[in-house]
């Protein structure tokens, strides 16, 4: 394994790293032969020759070569611009003091390395480490942008390697900020990571295509980074309500999906990624709401019915746009409230970040969907036959719901209520000390290149051995089918990638879904069988 | 030139203070940043606090009152300052030498104060120091002087140590880090050893002591060769105090900040709080960023931008 020091990141031409399958520790069985594992391809001579391929042995920003010294000093420039401005209240006030703590703070003591998954998974490789890339950037910060002594903060030189290197390493991280849970100080490298990507983005014009033109730009101008516009996705809820109605054997109004309902309590936020996807969990939204006879609406106005936020994976301004647009829907339907579905980021985005940016009348207040399903759970309206959901269950904890956000019991409250006792097992660690899916700041959406397959054979694979740890106790092969509940669409996506990768439904009968899908296949009044094994 | 020390202390002294305290106003004058806490969340009550959860774990979470313990949070900052729980949990092999260090010190500036309290009571209440509490304080201070300069002084060593011979730290280690280690292994070194040569019932440093806080300062007493080891001694403690605040050691004074304005700040902005005219003042900063997509122009707010119509 080569083992790159933090000086390195500007040196030399090629990738710094090669991560081999013999690099990493085995998977619990029956993955747990490493020489069976697929192995990762190597990226394209055409895309070498396009592309900065100079970290290690995929790309994800895609950066274009530079074409000549002369604009690599200028690209260099702009860096340490955007680097500058980072520190300018105007330009960053929202980050502002989060930022200056973790690069003035970090006793660089290494605690918060091993509680990353993405560097334990990579045979512990130093380029992996959350304070790899914080310290590059802190040495750059001092000795260039504040121009003090070496000596007191380390070296490094500044050249377009080591910038195109950091842009790309701040995508090495799922921003899952595991590691600043573990930090003495209060440093943050997820931050560190995410301020990089912002600097690339805000100053620089570079990031990835998945989260910019792709998600962000076409969500603010057709309305959703899936690319329906109002008119095709309430053609697509249109079908919904009618399988639902197929599928659970309900009267079709019970699973009717309201549009644009002025005055309505509850403005229900999906993640436009289930509608393609996932339609069964926008479906079991629909079925719990109505029968728990809650006053409900989705909204048709642009961005409105696509709680997706990208920004909030790299860029400030755009994570503000995209917050205004579904702010000023919920203020348009005079509803009560905003209730966001199952996605971890989109909850996050609304709650927590947009909480210092909506203020007077585009303030309408906003929750998790987890106490509402919760409340339905236990409020006595809907009656549930437990032992429809009669196999094994565990839970995965989205970092954005509960790590940061700290909505954690309602979900597993909920569970307790439609999953018989016996059958439910943590993984371990769980909750708040969860682990990423792998697919976290975006990477879900991320398959170009072979990135997907980093994606699902490392950033994954701490998740994935902690889904089969937690059912080692079961028969592990198809005719014992296991359920990894996954409350978030961005985990649910990376959850079904890694399952896919290893086979792992043929295998070991892993199956994934949200929580309402196993709230309605416990309804008494659903026809049985709701959730389909056999479809995955 | 007997008075050189006292000078020493009392600019080191006032060096401490004013630096600390532009720290601390650093801080606070922090613009206002977007939330950003991780959980747990210590001031959350009862159970939260212990699982990670919140209020947003309420439906109409708004229309509640908001419970904030302040007594959770002391349950987690002071055993954190005093014992440094996080490196015990995450990092055992770094405790074992950062934690020594660490309480050393606080050992040493108990006894610095309990010395310099001793003095003043001795003057306000003299009957009462020449009893029990005399002796009782007196000991204490032996104990925590003594001890917490050689606990820290054997933390040092060890940090020294792991920084050195650990490729991964040793790679994220600077010259400055090496030159601070050693600089409290050496005066905390120097002032270990005056106490066991000439201090050994600390009447040297209390009556210095003494003389700082009462502001009738004694020039120092004994032979050349004492007399030049005491000063030595405390014009090296006396920069070590200077310096420690204007380094990246001010992590003690951050710390507070980090827990408080960052990680456990969960004060939720609701309509019409006391939060909107701040959030209103951040929303008019002018957007200076190059990116084609952002559209500044060095005049735009925020507000602006975020606003216009998105053109692709
Ligand atoms: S971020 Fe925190 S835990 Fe990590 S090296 Fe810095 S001080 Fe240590
Ligand atoms: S935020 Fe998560 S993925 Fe990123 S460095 Fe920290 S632990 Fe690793």
């Amino acid at each position: 394994m080569n083992a790159p020091l933090i000086r390195d990141i500007s040196k030399g031409d090629g990738p710094l790293v090669h991560i081999v399958n013999e690099d990493q520790v085995p998977l619990p069985p029956p993955f747990d032969k490493l020489e069976d594992e697929p192995r990762i391809p190597p990226l394209s001579d055409q895309v070498k020759q396009r592309f900065e391929c100079n970290l290690d042995d995929t790309i994800v920003v895609n950066i274009p070569k530079a074409k000549s010294p002369a604009e690599e000093e200028e690209l260099v420039n702009k860096f340490l611009s955007g680097l500058r401005k980072s520190f300018t209240k105007e330009n960053n006030w929202t980050f502002l003091m989060p930022l200056v703590m973790s690069m003035e703070h970090c006793a660089r003591c290494q605690t918060c390395n091993d509680a990353c998954h993405i560097y334990e998974e990579s045979g512990k490789n130093p380029l992996y480490r959350p304070t790899y890339r914080s310290e590059v950037l802190r040495r750059i910060y001092y000795k260039y942008v504040k121009e003090e002594s070496t000596w007191v903060h380390g070296d490094v030189d500044l050249n377009w390697k080591t910038v195109s290197r950091l842009i790309e390493l701040a995508y090495r991280c799922n921003l899952c900020r595991r590691c600043a849970q573990t930090c003495p100080i209060g440093a943050d490298n997820a931050l560190i990571a995410r301020e990089l990507r912002k600097i690339a983005s805000q100053e620089m014009g570079i990031f990835t295509r998945e989260l910019h033109q792709d998600g962000s730009e076409l969500q603010l101008t057709v309305g959703s980074s899936t690319g329906m516009n109002s008119l095709v996705v309430k053609d697509n809820v249109e079908f919904i309500e009618e399988d639902t109605a197929d599928l659970t054997g309900l009267d079709p109004e019970k699973t009717k999906i309201p549009w644009d309902k002025q005055g309505a309590e509850i403005l229900l936020i999906h993640n436009a990624g289930e509608i393609m996807a996932w339609p069964e969990n926008v479906g079991s939204f629909a079925t719990l709401f109505n029968a728990a006879g809650l006053d409900w609406t989705l909204s048709s106005d642009l961005a409105a019915y696509d709680g997706i936020n990208y920004g909030v994976f790299y860029d400030d301004m755009q994570t503000a746009r995209t917050l205004l647009l579904h702010a000023e829907a919920a203020r348009r339907l005079k509803v009560k409230k905003i209730v966001l579905g199952e996605c971890g980021h989109a909850h996050k985005a609304l709650t927590i970040i947009g909480d210092k940016i909506l203020t007077g009348d585009m303030n309408t207040p906003r929750e998790s969907c987890m106490p509402i399903l919760r409340d339905i759970a236990k409020s006595g309206k809907i009656k549930w036959d437990k032992s429809r959901n009669d196999f094994p269950v565990t839970l995965h904890d989205p970092c954005n719901l509960v790590r940061l956000m700290g909505v954690n019991a309602p979900q597993r409250e909920a569970l307790k209520e439609v999953v018989p006792e016996n059958r439910f097992r943590e993984m371990t660690p769980h909750g708040v000390n969860n682990y990423c899916c792998g697919g976290g700041s975006g990477f879900a959406i991320m398959s170009g290149n072979n990135f997907a397959d980093f994606r699902h054979h490392f950033y994954g694979r701490r998740k994935f051995r902690q889904i089969l740890e937690a059912f080692q106790d079961e028969p592990m092969d198809k005719e014992h089918p296991k359920y990894v509940c996954a409350p978030c669409s961005n985990c649910k996506g990376q959850i079904r990638d890694i399952i896919k990768y290893y086979d792992a439904f043929e295998k070991a009968g892993i199956y994934y879904g949200g929580l309402v899908e196993l709230m309605v296949n416990a309804m008494a009044d659903v026809k049985p069988g709701y959730i389909d094994f056999e479809w995955h | 030139m007997a008075f050189f020390p006292h000078i020493i202390t009392y600019i080191a002294l006032g060096v401490f203070a004013i630096a600390c305290i532009a720290r601390v106003l650093m801080w606070m004058r922090m613009p206002m940043h977007l939330r950003w806490e991780l959980y747990p969340v210590a001031h959350e009550p009862g159970n939260k606090a212990k699982y990670g959860g919140s209020y947003l774990e309420e439906s109409d979470w708004w229309k509640k009152p908001r419970e904030v313990s302040m007594a959770g949070e002391l349950k987690v900052m002071v055993p954190e300052i005093l014992f440094l729980v996080a490196l015990w949990e995450h990092n055992r092999k770094m405790w074992v030498r950062s934690f020594p260090f660490h309480f050393g010190i606080y050992m040493v500036i108990g006894a610095t104060v309990m010395m310099m309290g001793s003095a003043l009571l001795g003057l306000a209440v003299p009957d009462l120091m020449a009893g029990g509490l005399g002796t009782f304080l007196h000991n204490t201070v032996l104990f925590c002087g003594a001890g917490g300069l050689g606990l820290s002084i054997f933390g040092a060593l060890g940090l020294l140590q792991r920084r050195l011979t650990d490729p991964g730290l040793r790679d994220f280690t600077t010259v400055a880090d090496i030159f601070n280690l050693v600089f409290f292994i050496v005066a905390f070194g120097l002032a270990l050893v005056h106490f066991i040569a000439i201090d050994s019932d600390l009447s040297r440093s209390a009556g210095f002591l003494a003389g700082i806080v009462t502001f009738s300062p004694v020039a120092l007493t004994g032979s050349v060769h004492e007399v030049s080891f005491t000063s030595a001694t405390i014009i090296l403690m006396g920069v070590l105090v200077a310096y420690i605040p204007l380094t990246h050691m001010s992590h003690f004074i951050g710390k507070y900040f980090a827990y408080h304005a960052i990680r456990w700040n969960d004060k939720p902005n609701l309509k019409g709080g006391d939060e909107e005219a701040a959030i209103g003042e951040m929303l008019t900063q002018p957007v200076s960023w190059a990116a084609k997509h952002i559209g500044a122009d060095g005049k735009k707010t925020w507000a602006d931008l975020a606003t216009q119509e998105y053109k692709k």
